[in-house]
């Protein structure tokens, strides 16, 4: 049974600290929650892409946000990641809440944090080696042999020893998001966001990628969001699953809960159906009146 | 109807207004942090690499050509009062007052500022920026400050290579193809040229280093995030800084002489 109601318990006030909100403790009895999301408000413009959205992304657990294209997921990435300030509500993340941090302290927490982006966001001047020892550079003082050796482990773990000296323009898809991982576990992260880490992809490398976010959360401990809207891989490697409706949570729950679900709006997501209360198309005007009009109907303007 | 007109002057002015404020906020940002430790002088180095050394042939072949007009088209101007003599000190001033800064600005705009604009336009395609906050890094300070300090260190030196050039060019055509003696030629550029002359041409040079990287970068990091996007910003970017510069050198030459 999914649990339609918000799981986050009420918790006490926030202490407020030189200006810093401070998390109070967990409730006893509860797991300790990495990321704490506490109704979490953005619109832009007249779009609402989270409505008030609270959730828990626990620690040493992959959590997998679900979605449609433009229901809020990435929105929601970017506010939990402090890439991008909420209207209103609060992001807790190793205690410190986020949205209120500043740049020093943000960039503090950021060191424990590792994003693999959508396209890879690869630097295209670096090589693949420059591009995974980038962080290590600008932030160690490490010394370029120790460099060279942890680079190789990284690549090695994703499969992609040998390939230091290629540019990112010379990769495939695929390959350029494992080496996008490299770069983001380089830090040895305690959390790694994934945007989209299979679209795009081919069966195979969509299994490959799968199941290195998999073997980084069970072998190194690593708490995994990953933002998705494809539900086979997602079942495979999910603890826990969260799914967004244009900005509202839908359901939340452990995989077995999300597919025993009785609520249609996840049902028809889960299993892809074209009819249901979610629908295909995204306006409210009727289809017969924009035939026969001849105007625009927001601008009024002659089509 | 008249409404519509004043609405839309009000609404043209207030978003310029708005570029002006946030480009000032923008290059004083990248100012600020570009002193701000770490300092990273490979990224410079890189940047001046790029802007400077890289421009050198097209300002060369820019300069040459320049100087050997110059000096053809004064050649036969002065001969008609009979003053070939002062070709030197025509070509030299020339040059060194207004060419050198403002040619050497466009061709570097043409080359290193669409191109600076067209980078910074694809890092935010590319999610490249975000991806610099998520490791913790001030993506203003590691990719804007290097370029505009680049900028402002590489137009001098280009300028002074222009100049020197230009004056070469000058000296092939009026001495070894017109026939004035060398040194006349160089004599009469020695008594004309000044230092404040030189000292006016470092000044521009070095303002128009500042709008090249300025504009460039500000074009590329509030390019709309599509292909379409950068493509207007590149094209922006030559269109704004080819005019600020010709109008900048207007104002800077009214207060310099």
């Amino acid at each position: 049974m999914v649990l339609f109601v918000n799981l986050t318990p009420r918790y006490e006030q926030m202490h407020i600290c030189r200006g810093i909100i401070v998390d109070t403790p967990e409730p006893v009895g509860y797991l300790c929650p990495m990321i704490r999301v506490e109704n979490l408000v953005k619109t832009y413009g007249r779009i609402v892409a989270c409505n008030n959205v609270s959730c828990r992304l626990e620690e040493k657990k992959v959590t997998v946000i679900l979605g449609g294209s433009g229901s809020g997921k990435s929105t929601l990435l970017r506010q939990v990641t402090g890439l991008e300030k909420p209207d209103s509500g609060s992001v807790f993340f190793d205690g410190m809440d986020l949205t209120c941090a500043t740049k020093k302290a943000l960039y503090e927490k950021r060191k424990k944090m590792g994003m693999l982006f959508q396209g890879s966001a690869l630097f295209n001047y670096l090589t693949i080696f420059e591009n995974i020892a980038f962080p290590l550079r600008e932030h160690t003082k490490i010394a370029d042999n120790v460099i060279k050796n942890i680079v190789t482990m990284k690549l090695e773990m994703v499969g992609l020893r040998g390939t230091e000296h290629l540019m990112p323009s010379q990769l495939s898809g695929g390959m350029m998001k494992r080496v996008g991982l490299a770069r983001a576990i380089v830090m040895d992260p305690k959390v790694i966001f994934y945007d989209e880490p299979t679209s795009g992809l081919d069966p195979i490398s969509t299994g490959v990628i799968g199941k290195l976010i998999k073997d980084l959360n069970t072998k190194l401990g690593i708490t995994s969001v990953v933002v998705s809207h494809d539900i086979a891989s997602s079942f495979k490697i999910a603890d826990n699953i969260i799914i967004l409706y244009y900005g509202d949570i839908i359901a939340q729950g452990t995989v077995a809960q999300i597919q025993n679900s009785t609520d249609e709006r996840v049902v028809q997501f889960v299993t892809g159906a074209p009819e249901g209360p979610i629908s295909f198309t995204r306006t409210d005007a009727s289809y017969i009146d924009a035939l026969l009009t001849d105007n625009d109907k927001t601008t009024g303007k002659m089509l | 109807m008249n409404l519509d007109i004043v609405a839309f002057i009000g609404r043209t002015t207030v978003s310029w207004i708005q570029i002006v404020g946030r480009s000032g906020v923008f290059l004083f940002l990248a100012v600020f942090q570009a002193f701000q430790r770490p300092v990273r002088m490979s990224r410079l180095l890189k940047e001046i690499e790029f802007i400077g050394s890289k421009s050198f042939l097209i300002v060369f072949v820019t300069a040459l050509f320049t100087g050997m007009v110059l000096a053809l088209q004064g050649y036969h101007t002065l001969t008609q009062f009979g003053a070939q003599a002062l070709l030197g000190s025509a070509v030299a001033l020339s040059i060194i007052r207004e060419l050198g800064p403002v040619l050497c600005a466009l061709m570097v705009t043409g080359r290193a500022g669409s191109a600076i604009a067209a980078e910074i336009g694809i890092m935010k395609i590319t999610d490249q920026f975000p991806a610099l906050e998520m490791m913790a890094i001030e993506p203003v300070k590691y990719v804007i400050s290097p370029k505009i300090l680049a900028g402002i260190i590489s137009l001098p030196l280009l300028t002074a290579f222009f100049d020197v050039v230009g004056i070469l060019g000058g000296y092939l055509v009026g001495v070894h193809l017109l026939g004035i003696n060398e040194g006349v030629y160089f004599g009469k550029m020695i008594t004309a040229v000044t230092f404040a002359d030189i000292y006016g041409g470092v000044i521009k040079s070095l303002c128009f280093g500042l709008l090249i990287s300025w504009i460039a970068c500000f074009m590329g990091f509030s390019a709309r995030p599509t292909t379409e996007g950068v493509s207007e910003a590149t094209t922006r970017t030559v269109v704004v800084t080819s005019l600020s510069i010709l109008v900048v050198d207007y104002i800077l030459t009214s207060l310099l002489l």
